[in-house]
């Protein structure tokens, strides 16, 4: 343990990297000895990462992805051709523009369409249980690429402007790191000199090993973990990542100054520094209401974000390392309620994926001419979930053990779907 | 389907209630004051004082599952506890003192659990089971933005004035499903009880139904309003049913067109409910054309009594029609065709409130329903023991078999019997041998933990964090800060304090988010904050200033007096060598090194977590 005097001839990074493995008595990262981190290039060689790019409500998928003009159902939206072989809605110019870099899945078929239940299922592949807590997406992946992320001192799992379902049974050491889509994030400053950081770390070292040593559970040592994570991320360079504003004007204005694509922005500068795993939110895609008059606005925002951030990816070198999923709990009913709206619907919507080794330009499954079913092989959360997995590298013969000590299969057993490789 | 799962509860009731004399499905008086409450401790029709009967039921699960219970928890401990979960802040170190200095020491839980339900702490009871039934009824995010109907200030106010009077719970469920009024406590018609309901009436009352069926009865019916769920086909018309008897509700706004339609005023009334089929899209349906006839609203191509119908969607597409029925299989029309035999088959169908006042009727079955005291007692004890007898709490049911299912269902009707006196179920839970137990769990009762995924067996007390609204209210109290600002103004800085962890997810079914878990987030607030900043400043007069420089005490009893205030305990000799290095490398700085020592204390797992 370090005594009560600020140790000389200590560079500050170190010393806060010293402070903040005080507090959980862990070894001190090997990691320590690099003094500088790779540059975002060489970052960019060895680094995977995913992003999620979630519509929160559930969006209306027959609007965007797979259109049906012709059904007496298929709303007021016009289809165009793309640079990839599907039609998308006349609304997406941009993204049209993208699509030899995406795929669609036409064919998704799940059963949760209430929004929880849908979020949980969608976000973990599990059904929600009693008895266990199901890792989500970012847990799960953060937790597998933890080699290489011995130089990050910020979360591997951010979730911007919105919240994720959570680490589940891997514990809150890759629970999302949450923040708005400025990057603001607060209370970084304790406003004390560094020897008094460092002998109020011992303090609270004291009192936190005492406690955890008493057998009460893990509750007492989760919060040591997050603890350290805490301390590391009060003094990161790396928390540079978040200051979209320190982008070019005419990069935001390409991404759109919206909440997300803002996000969408962060979520590249975050890729650049390393983060394994960026969930970007868009809400308000719960259109039961007014279903086509909203969409005349938020189509064109989704159009900017995505699509700049797709031509961003691949233009940075960063794309092949990358894995971009677009998806929400559940698609709505191709039934137009008397809302001119669409409500929940699971049986049938589609799911966009692209990057890492994920072919573009594809367009996997079918449904009927209004619809209603999918008419292909259909697949499920745990499919599209194995295939963001094996997509990033790793490997579906995972199997991690839960708080309950049984067995569970990453992604669920999901299997990958084949169209979209080789 | 509908038809097991009441059945599958009529028997297991049954079977526990047979010796009780309690299953009667005879209604409560919505004006009962709460006075019948009975005051001996052996309740009509329970052969075992509650509390003996928790401790004889949580004892008979140890011994069939093998499991030793852990040793008591200290004094410190279960003082902190009791605090923490009655009036949701730790102990003062004068209260704590006083605590332990109560005699007859055999004597002295009794006295500070009927002194924390009793007069003294009447006011400091009432606001933090308000600001949990707050969260309950609206969320954490109900009221917080301008344009919504809900007004938290006016829910806070009306559970706060029941919580101090000990409102009988069921006179206050019935209470928030027939409140007709204004939501704002500045309405001349003020009515805070409808601000439950007055944002759930939208989009069908989808949201009114959900909440009434999961808080209320503990039955999560959420799923059940789709039409595309493949499994739970049958249960559909069940929903629909309950969700007739919010259709008369109506919300009245009165908007502000200068100040970018911010709400003035709303209004929960009822009004008379002419059934969906002429308002809705409806392309299939025949359209109803209403007539006055002999002083009647009646339907003119039916020329029929008009029956009120609410329709639905099956999976299909087809469309269904449903009437009020209650989810025991209770329906309006054998009620009334009953009570009104010459009124017609229709007639408990009428949407008019001159014939049928479904929200009272609704209330009346609520309150009279085995599952109200089910879910209540289920909900109270989770509160207690940080874990319920089925996770989650609203979700009961033959698919969540409870874990102490005897238990459960006596402890219910016990509460029932003791006309619903809230104090007195927190009463038998506080004072029971469970609650006493200390969180360190040994070899043998390891496993019991529910974040294990195990059905609980409450054989040690489990780790729980404190709600951001305890650590408030915590800080507040070990820093004496309560009295140094007037208490309206505590509250609002409190409620925007609050404000930082949640977020609405913006979708129909009101879903939200709370950071406040442990994250990283709520770390470097607790680290670097405002509030622990403020907490820990050595200010002219404030607390650490009056600690450090009260002559009175001895460097070591200061430390001493932070540790008890902080986590009712004294310091370790560890701790307190660790602490007297300190100030020696501080030359003697009493101040500042105080100042850190807090900062610690209120930054350890010992102080969030409830142990």
């Amino acid at each position: 343990m370090l005594p009560f005097t600020l140790p000389k001839g200590m560079s500050r990074r170190h010393f806060l990297r010293h402070l903040a493995h005080r507090v959980t008595l862990a070894a001190p990262s090997l990691a320590l000895a690099h003094s500088l981190r790779a540059q975002a290039a060489e970052l960019s060689q060895s680094h995977r990462s995913c992003i999620l790019l979630w519509m929160g409500g559930g969006p209306p998928t027959i609007d965007l992805w797979d259109m049906k003009p012709d059904a007496a159902t298929g709303g007021p939206f016009k289809p165009m051709g793309t640079n990839g072989a599907g039609q998308i809605n006349q609304q997406l110019p941009k993204l049209a523009m993208q699509m030899q870099h995406l795929s669609l899945v036409r064919s998704m078929s799940t059963r949760e369409a209430d929004h929880q239940r849908g979020r949980y299922y969608m976000q973990t592949g599990f059904v929600p249980s009693p008895n266990v807590q199901h890792p989500s997406y970012g847990a799960v992946i953060a937790h597998e690429l933890a080699s290489q992320t011995a130089d990050l001192e910020i979360p591997p799992f951010v979730s911007v402007g919105g919240m994720s379902e959570g680490p589940g049974f891997l514990g809150m050491g890759y629970a999302p790191f949450q923040v708005d889509s400025r990057g603001r994030v607060k209370n970084l400053d304790m406003g004390v000199d560094l020897a008094r950081q460092s002998d109020r770390a011992r303090l609270l070292a004291v009192l936190e090993q005492r406690f955890a040593r008493e057998d009460r559970g893990n509750a007492a040592s989760e919060h040591a973990k997050v603890l350290e994570k805490t301390f590391l991320l009060m003094t990161s360079s790396q928390m540079e990542a978040f200051r979209v504003d320190r982008e070019p004007e005419k990069v935001l204005q390409q991404y759109g100054d919206t909440n997300f694509g803002r996000g969408c922005l962060m979520a590249r500068r975050l890729v650049e520094t390393g983060v394994p795993f960026i969930e970007v939110n868009m809400g308000g895609w719960d259109l039961h209401q007014n279903c086509f008059t909203s969409l005349e606005t938020k189509l064109p925002e989704l159009d900017k974000a995505m699509s700049a951030l797709v031509e961003d990816l691949v233009q940075r070198g960063l794309w092949q390392n990358t894995v971009v999923l677009w998806m929400g709990e559940f698609g709505r009913t191709p039934r137009i309620n008397g809302n001119a709206g669409r409500d929940h619907w699971a049986r049938s919507w589609s799911a966009v994926v692209g990057g890492g080794d994920i072919g573009g330009g594809r367009v996997v499954g079918a449904t009927n001419e209004d619809g209603t079913r999918v008419t292909t092989e259909s697949y499920s959360s745990e499919d599209l979930m194995a295939t963001v997995c094996h997509a990033m590298g790793i490997s579906l013969h995972t199997t991690f053990t839960s708080n309950n000590g049984r067995p569970m299969k990453i992604a669920n057993g999901g299997k990958v779907i084949g169209e979209l490789f080789g | 389907m509908r038809v097991f799962r009441v059945l599958f509860w009529l028997v297991f009731l049954l079977a526990i209630l047979l010796d009780s004399a309690l299953f009667s499905w005879n209604r409560c008086s919505a004006e009962n004051t709460g006075s019948s409450a009975t005051t001996t401790s052996t309740l009509d029709g329970l052969s075992l004082d509650p509390v003996d009967l928790i401790n004889r039921q949580i004892r008979q699960g140890w011994q069939t599952h093998r499991i030793r219970p852990s040793r008591q928890a200290t004094e410190g401990e279960w003082c902190r506890r009791l605090f923490l979960d009655l009036l949701g802040r730790v102990p003062t170190v004068a209260e704590f003192d006083r605590y332990l200095s109560e005699r007859p020491a055999a004597d002295r839980r009794r006295i500070w659990v009927d002194r924390l339900l009793g007069p003294e702490y009447r006011e400091q009871y009432a606001r933090n089971w308000r600001t949990i039934w707050t969260n309950v009824l609206i969320g954490r995010t109900g009221g917080t933005n301008r344009r919504d109907r809900t007004s938290r200030p006016g829910m806070m106010q009306y559970l706060e004035e029941s919580f101090r009077a000990n409102k009988p719970y069921d006179q206050l469920v019935h209470e928030l499903l027939t409140a007709t009024g204004s939501t704002s406590p500045t309405a001349d018609d003020f009515n805070g009880a409808t601000n439950f309901l007055v944002d759930k009436l939208e989009d069908k009352a989808v949201q009114a139904t959900t909440k009434t069926a999961e808080i209320f009865l503990g039955l999560a019916v959420g799923c059940t309003q789709c039409h595309n769920h493949p499994f739970h086909e049958a249960r559909q018309n069940q929903f629909w049913e309950l969700n007739a008897f919010f259709r008369q509700a109506r919300v009245e706004i009165t908007r502000d067109p200068e100040d970018n339609g911010r709400i003035v005023k709303a209004t929960l009334a009822d009004v008379d409910f002419a059934g969906e089929a002429s308002q809705s899209s409806a392309d299939r349906r025949r359209k109803i054309v209403l007539e006055m006839r002999a002083g009647r609203l009646v339907d003119r191509d039916a020329a029929a009594m008009l029956a009120a119908p609410v329709f639905y969607e099956k999976r299909n597409g087809q469309l269904r029609v449903a009437y009020p029925v209650f989810v025991d299989g209770t329906s309006l029309v054998e009620k009334f065709s009953q009570k009104f035999p010459d009124r017609g088959d229709e007639y408990g169908n009428s949407g008019l409130l001159a014939d049928v006042h479904r929200r009272r009727e609704l209330a009346d079955l609520v309150v009279a329903s085995h599952f109200l005291e089910l879910a209540l007692v289920n909900r109270m004890w989770a509160h207690f023991f940080g874990s319920g007898f089925t996770r989650p709490v609203h979700d009961m049911g033959p698919h969540h078999p409870p874990s102490h299912p005897e238990l459960l269902a006596k402890l219910a009707a016990a509460t029932r019997s003791a006309g619903f006196d809230l104090k007195r179920l927190q009463r038998w839970i506080v004072l029971s041998e469970p609650y006493a137990l200390s969180s360190r769990h040994s070899r043998s009762n390891a496993k019991d933990d529910p974040a294990l995924g195990e059905p609980p067996r409450f054989s040690r007390f489990y780790l729980r964090q404190m709600r951001a609204e305890q650590l408030y209210e915590s800080l507040l109290a070990a820093t004496g800060a309560q009295q140094t600002v007037p208490a309206e103004r505590r509250e609002q800085l409190k409620e925007r304090w609050l404000r930082q962890f949640s977020t609405a997810f913006g979708t129909n079914d009101q879903g939200e988010t709370n950071i406040f878990n442990g994250s990283i987030s709520q770390e470097l607030m607790m680290l670097n904050g405002d509030l622990v900043k403020r907490a820990c400043s050595l200010g002219n007069g404030g607390f650490l200033d009056q600690v450090a420089t009260d002559r009175q005490r001895t460097p070591w009893e200061k430390i001493n007096y932070l540790y008890r205030a902080a986590l009712a305990r004294q310091p370790s000799s560890h701790e307190i060598s660790v602490c007297n290095e300190l100030l020696q490398s501080r030359e003697g700085d009493i101040g500042r090194s105080l100042q850190d020592i807090w900062w610690a204390l209120l930054n350890s797992n010992e102080f969030i977590l409830i142990h």
